[in-house]
């Protein structure tokens, strides 16, 4: 359970996100989110002292957010293909429900280095979810169904396919909702990197 | 105290390492060898085979079989008979303990004496609570002659699932490396006998993952693989030889074989926080060409 403050917090970072989506992170103040959330401005800096603390705080809610449902699928006693399939449902699904959460990360995290190069390096901000994907590589070669290669290839591929789909549906190019997609893609992702 | 030392099957590597335990003198004014294949003793093999000679503590060296003979008695019909009357038995060796790389020889059924590998085998359990495991290749003199001497003060001794002292086995080789830093901070980029760089990531290095104390009592006193530069081998476990030791067995880029205890989410978390920072330091040479 979470506690109060914690409830609290997440409602600020949906808000917020929802917010950055539809007006952009620059044109997005922290009186805005307050307004929002009809709370005072002062009220708000009790939970993020900055926005570029809530900007941090922000990518680390969306780690872990997919972070746990990538570790519900690589717990499941199931085929690597079938955690293929299921990777890439629960990030189109994501993308779909909660766009503004996919949105952050592609538009805002990947494209605006200088808010987060302090305190984000490397990959400390998004590490719940890089883990669970290293783990489904890991697990995948291990067991013999994945080709062995750098880390970096084959997340490459993976998530950049992935990415480039979310934003695709963001800029109202894609012609089909992105489930009409699951199946080619899960079938692409797979042949690619399995031995 | 008298103590006989019985090669099996073995490459006397233990025995050349006993040789460089710096206070013989002392030693051998402690305990007599009744046998010992390179050190003068009272009995000859004939003897020991064939009489029953009075002793303490009945060391083994090597892999047993059924099929291996020592002056033509089966080495199995030696241990069973010394076993009654001796106080401890004492594997000295990972070749005696687990089997090790004598396993692969031709002799059937190669083992440890009461493992093959992990595997706990019945051939000798009525010894069980007799035997103290000393793993190793080879085992360190030090750990060796310590726990003769704790032997003959009836010292209690605890003992871990192989029987080895925890004395000297509850550590893992990577406590006490040099090369600790390097490991936190993930940087290998090490070349072989440098002082420089962790071997973990990508040199094969199985410290983090082997029990021993071989970076807390040094080698003749000076030094270990991994202080040399060369990456620890796993040699006191029962897995010992595995193969490709000179490198980092991995899966897309992940070590298959992980830190003693750590899980892979633990150590994945770790691992990307550190490897988002660069410590200039440590991906300096220590000394200037």
């Amino acid at each position: 359970m979470l506690s109060k403050k914690e409830q609290r917090k997440e409602q600020i970072m949906q808000s917020a996100l929802e917010l950055f989506s539809v007006k952009g992170f620059y044109n997005t103040t922290i009186p805005d989110i307050a307004n929002a959330l009809k709370m005072s401005v002062g009220n708000m800096y009790n939970y993020f002292k900055s926005k570029d603390i809530l900007a941090k705080e922000i990518i680390k809610y969306i780690s872990i957010y997919l972070g746990h449902k990538l570790k519900e699928i690589n717990e499941l006693d199931i085929s690597t293909e079938e955690k293929t399939r299921k990777i890439i449902e629960v990030y189109f699904e994501t993308a779909m429900k909660k766009p503004e959460m996919i949105d952050y990360f592609l538009r805002i995290y990947l494209s605006t280095r200088e808010v987060f190069k302090d305190g984000c390096e490397g990959m400390i901000c998004v590490n719940e979810f890089v883990t669970e994907i290293m783990i489904y590589f890991e697990e995948g070669v291990k067991c013999g169904d994945l080709r062995d290669q750098d880390f970096f290839s084959a997340f490459g591929l993976f998530m950049g396919y992935l990415g480039g789909m979310v934003f695709l549906r963001g800029e109202n190019i894609l012609p089909k909702e992105l489930d009409d997609y699951v199946d080619d893609i899960s079938y692409n992702v797979y042949k690619a990197l399995s031995v | 105290m008298r103590v006989l030392w019985l090669s099996s099957i073995a490459c006397n590597g233990n025995t050349h390492s006993f040789l460089n335990y710096p206070y013989m003198e002392q030693f051998l004014n402690d305990f007599e060898f009744i046998y010992h294949p390179v050190i003068d003793s009272n009995y000859s093999l004939k003897e020991i085979v064939t009489e029953t000679i009075a002793c303490d503590i009945l060391l083994i060296e090597g892999s047993i079989s059924d099929e291996f003979k020592r002056a033509d008695v089966p080495v199995v019909d030696i241990i069973t008979k010394y076993a009654k009357i001796v106080k401890k038995i004492v594997t000295v060796g990972t070749c005696a303990t687990f089997g090790g790389i004598f396993r692969e020889s031709d002799y059937k059924d190669t083992t440890g004496l009461h493992f093959v590998k992990e595997v706990k085998i019945d051939k000798f359990k009525d010894l069980l609570n007799k035997t103290i495991s000393l793993s190793g290749c080879p085992v360190h003199p030090e750990v060796l002659v310590n726990t003769l001497y704790a032997i003959k003060k009836s010292v209690d001794l605890q003992l871990d699932n192989f029987l080895r002292p925890k004395d000297y086995f509850a550590y893992t080789v990577h406590n006490g490396c040099t090369r600790n830093e390097y490991f936190e901070y993930k940087v290998d980029n090490h070349k072989f006998g440098e002082l420089e760089g962790c071997m973990f990531y990508d040199h094969g290095c199985q410290a983090p993952f082997t029990h021993g104390s071989c970076n807390k009592i040094l080698w003749n006193e000076v030094n270990s693989k991994t202080r040399a530069g060369l990456p620890c081998m796993g040699c006191t476990e029962p897995t010992f030889p595995k193969s490709n030791l000179f490198g980092t067995k991995k899966n897309m880029g992940i070590p298959q074989d992980l830190p003693l205890g750590v899980g892979k989410r633990t150590y994945l978390t770790l691992a990307g926080i550190t490897k988002a920072f660069t410590i200039d330091r440590l991906e300096k040479k220590l000394f200037d060409d």
